[in-house]
């Protein structure tokens, strides 16, 4: 499934029928905030309450080589036995936007194969990596002291996406500061100020029950939107597929056509916009 | 194709059962397949071999790499029978840090693939690991074709 292509297909097809049932939380955050900590420690939550969990963590992949470093579950080891907890690490192969190209397929495969909840986990966020919130029902942004001050809480981005923040470390010096900034950011904002800022310790588990009875609550509130909001994500991967496939045949074209654009746009003749539309009608379909 | 000649890139756990914790070993091959283009799934010391098997099957890796400097190669085929077991068989393991030269015999018997020892070049480490994924892909490959049909 991770690899795509005509097999990846063949299996998603089967398993889509069976999809809808799994409650999908997001975890982002900036690299080193704890996510992979905290949702160590919310999976405990979930477990007790007899609920079976997959997790799919991504990790970035090497720009250079192309390879990495899958680390997430190095945080999750109290789960290393537990049949109903099913984790697996995702590289992101140069898939920008915080997630991997086959998230999509990993996470219907995890709700086909019955799991309650499945958490996804974001490589280490900067500002601008959003992806997740088409996929989760429930996005939690993982903050952590000490980041930054009150205009990077304003400024746009991840922290729009937030259904849930979470300051976690909330035990070091400055951890109220940063609850602040972000309350006074919500205060400015037009829509959504009442998204719940929470305070976590996930090395001692402080403040994680709250977090799931927070997230456990929206959830509760989400159920009816669920089959358009799927309908939408899928419009979505269809029109990114087919500019991937437009892309691979536009570099694999061999068409004088195409170098004389090309020569046109670099010289200025024609701009790039143009230039594109008509190298669109060489591809055949 | 990736950098490490295969696509998807190798998918190697780097790993240490038993109870040493001399991580250093594990930790700069870790970054020794890496760079070669492999995704690396990296635990730290003192896993079970339970541990170890649900790993290899939730994550679906080509080769399982155990680092071992103070005896615990010595439970490696009883990761090996457990990998059987759980119809992983045809995942590859190799092992790297100290083994005695006659204890090397057991642990191939046992379905270990190499032993790489103190000094053992990158490129030689590198080179086996990219072979034997190759291998075992073609293997899950195969496989994968017969339930598609």
């Amino acid at each position: 499934m991770e690899t795509g292509g005509n097999a990846a297909d063949l299996i998603h097809r089967r398993v889509c029928a069976r999809t809808g049932h799994a409650a999908v939380i997001g975890f982002t955050g900036a690299p080193g905030a704890g996510k992979s900590t905290l949702i160590d420690a919310y999976i405990a939550v979930l477990r007790g309450g007899g609920r079976r969990v997959a997790v799919a963590a991504v990790d970035p992949s090497s720009p250079l080589g192309g390879g990495a470093i899958l680390g997430d579950r190095v945080r999750m080891r109290r789960h290393a036995l537990d049949p109903n907890v099913f984790i697996r690490s995702v590289a992101s192969r140069g898939h920008l936007g915080g997630l991997s190209e086959s998230i999509h397929r990993v996470v219907d495969v995890m709700d086909a194969a019955g799991h309650d909840v499945i958490i996804v986990e974001t490589v280490g966020t900067g500002q601008s990596e959003v992806e997740v919130a088409e996929i989760a029902d429930i996005c939690v942004v993982v903050n952590a002291p000490n980041m930054g001050d009150d205009v990077q809480a304003m400024k746009a981005g991840v922290l729009e996406i937030a259904d849930i923040l979470v300051v976690n470390k909330a035990d070091l010096p400055l951890a109220q500061r940063a609850t602040k900034q972000l309350r006074d950011m919500l205060k400015l904002r037009r829509n959504r100020q009442n998204v719940a800022i929470l305070e976590t310790v996930a090395t001692n588990e402080t403040g994680i029950d709250a977090l799931g009875t927070a997230i456990d609550g929206l959830l509760a509130n989400r159920a009816a939107d669920k089959r358009k909001s799927r309908e939408r994500r899928m419009r979505r991967l269809i029109a990114q597929a087919a500019s991937r496939l437009a892309h691979d045949r536009m570099r694999d074209l061999a068409d004088a056509m195409l170098d004389e654009l090309a020569h046109k746009a670099a010289t200025g003749e024609i701009g790039i916009a143009e230039a594109a539309k008509q190298a669109l009608s060489l591809i055949r379909p | 194709m990736t950098a490490c000649g295969l696509n998807p890139p190798a998918r190697v756990l780097v790993t240490k059962i038993g109870l040493d914790g001399h991580d250093r070993g594990s930790r700069i091959v870790a970054a020794y397949l890496r760079d070669a283009g492999m995704e690396v799934i990296y635990t730290p010391p003192w896993q079970s071999i339970p541990a170890v098997v649900k790993l290899v099957l939730e994550e679906d890796v080509d080769v399982v790499g155990i680092s071992s400097l103070a005896t615990d190669h010595l439970i490696v085929p009883k990761l090996a029978d457990a990998l059987r077991e759980a119809g992983l068989g045809h995942v590859g393991i190799i092992v790297g840090g100290i083994v005695p030269d006659d204890e090397c015999p057991a642990l191939l018997q046992a379905g270990v693939s190499a032993i790489f020892g103190p000094g053992s070049p990158r490129d030689d480490i590198i080179a086996h690991v990219a072979a034997l994924a190759a291998k075992v892909r073609d293997v899950k490959n195969a496989e994968f074709r017969e339930i598609a049909q």
